[in-house]
């Protein structure tokens, strides 16, 4: 049977992993590659690099990043994070992503999204959706790292890249990312039900019981998490056996 | 020194597959090539291969490799990986292309209806993720990987191979179905040991060692 995934996500700006929270104060977390080899070791299912580095000059920083994790660590990486053309694409994937995450470019140019499914493949192709919530039942896309509202309903929108070629959905609740409080799982459960391409769930991961109800109550593929791996609180193994001894199927 | 040369088509993520080779086999010479006398001259042959089956058929003739492919595959020890593995076959539903029909069989994609899980809950499509894969028969490639271990999958389409016979390993998802086939000098499979953590890379170990 397929396994659902642990994600440990890894905010990384000018070659440094950080964590935000709520987006705004960045503490530092460490060297990337030692970081992901030892999420590796933990026996991590992926691992998500989200380049936050603000300044273009910094930009190719990433690209080192993820040739020196990629010649170590023998896993699937997903890229996200400044992503505005089909080159960006391939530029990352010929680094040694495996796939690559894209948000405010397929917001402003959904062009994109297909242009880039097209040249190399849905499979690498992660669409991300920032989502808040704006009535019941109701949620609608941000951008720009949850600042600027799209005017795009979440659930139509995630429908739409998955017509166009995304190949998978990153959904984070801006509502809960770094709140610690749970996924928003309504929101989770919406969109995982609408597509047919998996859906990873991210934001407000604060304990291992969260992890374990974006599966169940949230139906998601994959969940994503990073501050509860970054500090030591929890290791990815012990999220699995936790999910393990719930009866959710894991690789350990 | 041992000389293996992964195939260059301009399809997939080729730098993983030999990062991965060079991680396990630290003596040997891993080459990406592109070059027809290069593939032929090689110790072994590892076609990898992601995206969607046309562009890669399409590509592999535009390159003048479909003949070196078909020549590894009869001589020299050979690894397909995903596409690698699909291109073995006859037709393929993706695009209703033929492949290099080495083997005889199909490939289709996922069935529509069959993709649910046990609790109501749709399976998604592409499979993407760690499944597990039982070894139909003991196989040197197989040798140090327990049986039913995980790999790494990420796929819509898979083979049905005419033969049982060529079955080396099989999956489950939404419905059973060939994960991993040997006949020969040709070893060929569906999900990404370059991806795999442990496993991956005991099985490119092993195909390193391998003497067909």
């Amino acid at each position: 049977m397929l396994a659902k995934r642990i994600i440990p996500c890894l905010d990384v700006n000018a070659g440094r992993v950080v964590k935000g929270v709520n987006f705004v104060e960045l503490r530092d977390a460490g060297d990337p590659v030692e970081i992901a080899k030892r999420y590796d070791d933990q026996g991590a299912d992926e691992i998500t690099f989200l380049d936050i580095t603000a300044s273009s000059d910094d930009r190719d920083i990433i690209l080192h990043i993820v040739e020196a994790v990629a010649s170590q660590v023998f896993i699937p990486l997903t890229v996200g994070g400044g992503v505005r053309q089909v080159d960006d694409v391939r530029r990352l994937l010929n680094a040694g992503a495996d796939k690559v995450s894209m948000n405010t470019a397929a917001v402003n140019n959904p062009q994109l999204v297909a242009d880039a499914s097209a040249r190399v493949g849905a499979q690498c192709i992660v669409v991300a959706v920032d989502a808040k919530q704006t009535s019941p039942g109701r949620w609608e896309v941000f951008t720009h790292g949850g600042r600027k509202n799209a005017g795009l309903d979440a659930i139509e929108w995630a429908r739409r890249v998955e017509s166009l070629g995304a190949g998978e959905i990153l959904l984070t609740s801006m509502d809960r990312d770094g709140t610690r409080v749970g996924f928003d799982l309504a929101l989770t459960r919406a969109v995982a039900d609408a597509v047919g391409i998996p859906v990873i769930a991210s934001g407000g991961v604060g304990n291992l019981q969260h992890l374990a109800d974006g599966v169940t109550q949230g139906r998601a593929d994959a969940v994503l998490a990073a501050s509860i791996f970054h500090y030591g609180e929890f290791t990815v193994r012990q999220a699995k056996e936790y999910m393990r001894e719930r009866g959710i199927e894991v690789r350990l | 020194m041992s000389k293996v040369v992964v195939v260059d088509y301009g399809m997939g993520n080729l730098r993983s597959v030999a990062k991965a080779i060079e991680h396990v086999a630290p003596t040997a010479e891993v080459r990406v090539s592109s070059a027809a006398a290069e593939i032929m001259a090689a110790d072994r042959v590892v076609v990898p291969g992601q995206g969607a089956m046309p562009d890669c058929m399409r590509e592999l003739a535009a390159r003048g490799l479909r003949d070196a492919v078909v020549r590894a595959a009869a001589e020299q020890p050979f690894l397909g990986i995903c596409v690698g593995l699909q291109m073995l076959f006859g037709h393929a539903e993706e695009g209703n292309v033929m492949g290099l029909d080495i083997l005889p069989g199909r490939v289709p994609r996922f069935p529509e209806a069959a993709m649910a899980a046990a609790d109501g809950s749709r399976l998604k499509v592409p499979h993407m993720g760690w499944n597990q894969v039982h070894q139909a028969e003991a196989h040197p490639l197989w040798d140090g990987i327990a049986d039913d271990a995980r790999f790494y999958f990420v796929h819509s389409y898979y083979v049905e191979p005419q033969d049982p016979e060529v079955i080396a390993g099989s999956t489950h998802y939404g419905i059973p179905f060939t994960s991993a086939i040997a006949r020969a000098n040709i070893f060929a499979v569906q999900f990404h040991p370059e991806k795999s953590a442990q496993a991956g890379l005991r099985l490119l170990g092993n195909f390193m060692r391998w003497n067909p």
